[in-house]
């Protein structure tokens, strides 16, 4: 009993479905980027924002499959702080070029 | 009677407490985990600011080869799935298998571990070290710390090897095979934002 919830702590297991499933997908989603990218076929700015949406649903499988995050009450601290540290990463990356930019811009380096 | 269901509650309390305990450390994990995640943000927000700043130097579209990159990120992909593997063996408590399954995961790692040290190897020897360009900088600092991630879990793994093959998978054991685990695919989530930011875009 101290085994079965011992391991069940903090993030819960999946079943060899879920990782096959998890594992399928993110194979899929690797592939279709990087072919985007070897063998250009579209607009530069489409291709980036395909490649951009890939890795963000990539990113969700391996949250959901491997990492096994879900809305139960477990889960709920894991997924708050996790939202948070989404929110303080946007802040760095997007604050950080935004003002970069700005810089290079006024400097005339741009 | 009574001092038999005193010492019952008494051990479902400690029993209780110690599955408290462990979930309380597999959460602490977790929050180190986000820490990391600004660590890394921090180094992809500086990466993005100098990823233009060649200094006359090469660009990614003359250094990046995207078919050794994709082989790199299948050993950590196949590497992610064989941890799942071992994850499964453990609950089911399966000592040999859980062994057995780390000791493919730890190959895959080494795998990945290898082809990168080669990549910079190169690099260097090519003349593109951090010294070349702010770019060239900022790269190995971003990749350079990922992979550092994957050394120490590769170290970590090795540990897990023999604390559970001489110690079984006790308690502790398996909450330290979790916090492994949730190491171990949180490196695969930072590589996917590596191969997008850094070598597809670079390439593109």
């Amino acid at each position: 009993m101290a085994h079965g919830h011992t391991d069940n702590a903090g993030a819960s297991h999946g079943s060899l479905k879920s990782y096959i499933i998890g594992f399928v997908l993110s194979i899929i989603l690797t592939v279709i980027p990087f072919a985007l990218v070897m063998h250009p076929s579209f607009t530069p700015q489409a291709t980036l924002i395909a490649v951009v949406l890939f890795a963000v649903v990539q990113i969700l499988v391996h949250l959901v499959y491997f990492l096994h995050m879900n809305n139960s009450s477990e889960q709920r601290w894991n997924v708050l702080a996790f939202v948070f540290t989404i929110l303080i990463i946007a802040i760095v990356v997007i604050g950080s070029l935004w003002i970069m930019f700005h810089l290079n811009h006024n400097m005339m380096r741009h | 009677m009574s001092s038999e269901t005193l010492s019952n509650n008494h051990a479902h309390a400690a029993e209780h407490g110690h599955h408290d305990a462990g979930e309380m450390k597999v959460f602490g994990f977790w929050i180190y985990l986000m820490t990391d995640c600004i660590l890394f943000a921090s180094i992809f927000a500086a990466f993005a600011v100098l990823s233009t700043s060649f200094a006359g130097g090469p660009t990614g579209k003359d250094i990046f080869e995207l078919d050794y990159v994709l082989i790199e990120t299948f050993l950590l992909l196949f590497s992610s799935i064989t941890y799942g593997m071992a994850m499964l063996a453990q609950h089911k408590g399966n000592k040999q298998r859980v062994i057995a399954w780390l000791a493919v995961t730890f190959l895959f790692g080494l795998g990945f571990v290898g082809m990168e040290i080669n990549e910079f190897h190169h690099m260097i020897a090519a003349g593109h070290g951090p010294d070349r360009s702010a770019f060239l900088s900022a790269f190995f600092t971003l990749v350079g710390t990922h992979g550092l991630h994957v050394t120490c879990g590769l170290i970590w793994m090795l540990l897990m090897m023999a604390q559970v093959w001489k110690n079984g998978l006790t308690p502790t054991n398996n909450t330290r095979l979790m916090c492994l685990s949730l190491f171990w695919h949180f490196l695969d989530i930072v590589w996917i934002c590596v191969f997008t930011v850094v070598y597809l875009m670079g390439v593109m």
